[in-house]
């Protein structure tokens, strides 16, 4: 088994409304030195090893789980333990 | 004219787009459960608007993979008419059937109210019964109606005449004021405001009922011609 994490961010250049508010709230909460907050997604798979497997959870980012007009992803791969 | 008003688990608008559609002269409407693998039968569809599947993902991701949404391409290709409207906007362009993508209201907030339209392009064979550059009222009610695309997209948008609604007074932030897009072909429309919401002066507006009445008269001039 394989776990695969997929991260999702928007786009650099498009517009976070929800990264903003919170980077207003933690200016707020004093702290200052933020200036800029992205926000994003993460997704986590559990797999069984296939051929192209890579390819295959490229694949499913591109068909479903991102939306290429909007968001960038990138995805690491790990040994699993089934439980 | 038989119209499908495709129902997903989780539609809302779905019940508005019936009463809609099946008051005009000359109609039939079906609400169609979104497992209905077969639309053959109709001559166009409709996407209401709602959460379908909760907007879980991104709104109208998971919608748009479904069986029926292939049906809906189909129907497409074959140059009849789809209008989605709000989350069946959402789908059309997670579907891929429109351009562009859709992100959260600039200012986060689920707007409800009366939006003022301008006619952009009355080509379609959506809008032939507004004027150009008319402007028309019909209530929005979204979170995620912010309409963006990169700049080559907003460019052939505009050369190819595929902006057909946009807003007097942008309310969510969308790019160029879209409120509306068609497809290359002309057949396929998605907008946020909604058309159904605004069949009654009583209510507010009846200015969506031309929407509808258009897609009738040029069905009928279509069809008189092909029989």
């Amino acid at each position: 088994m394989k776990k695969v994490t997929i991260h999702i961010t928007l786009k650099q250049g498009v517009l976070d409304p929800q990264g903003q508010a919170i980077q207003t709230s933690l200016n707020n909460l004093g702290f200052a030195e933020v200036e800029e907050v992205r926000t994003g997604k993460s997704i986590e798979l559990l797999l069984e090893n296939r051929e192209n497997m890579d390819s295959r959870i490229t694949e499913m980012c591109d068909k479903l789980l991102a939306n290429p007009v909007i968001e960038d992803y990138r995805f690491e791969v790990e040994e699993a333990v089934r439980t | 004219m038989k119209f499908a008003v495709v129902v997903f688990p989780g539609s809302n608008c779905d019940r508005d787009m019936y009463h809609a559609v099946s008051q005009l002269a000359g109609t039939e409407a079906e609400l169609v459960w979104y497992e209905h693998t077969n639309l053959e039968s109709y001559d166009a569809i409709l996407l209401p608007g709602g959460f379908s599947y909760g907007d879980y993902l991104r709104s109208g991701a998971i919608a748009s993979t479904s069986n029926v949404i292939q049906q809906v391409k189909a129907h497409a290709e074959q140059g009849k008419p789809v209008l989605g409207v709000c989350n069946g906007f959402q789908i059309l362009l997670e579907a891929r059937l429109l351009p562009g993508a859709m992100l959260s209201n600039y200012n986060l907030s689920f707007m409800c109210h009366q939006e003022a339209l301008v006619v952009h392009h009355n080509g379609t064979p959506f809008t032939t019964d507004y004027k150009k550059g008319e402007v028309i009222h019909m209530p929005i009610a979204h979170g995620e109606g912010n309409y963006v695309c990169d700049d080559a997209t907003l460019a052939a948008l505009k050369t190819n005449n595929q902006i057909v609604f946009t807003y007097n007074n942008n309310p969510n932030g969308s790019v160029g004021d879209i409120a509306g897009v068609i497809n290359r072909e002309g057949n396929v429309l998605g907008m946020m405001p909604h058309p159904e919401r605004a069949m009654e002066n009583l209510l507010g507006s009846d200015d969506g009922r031309r929407l509808f009445q258009s897609l009738i008269e040029n069905w009928r001039d279509v069809y008189a011609l092909n029989s």
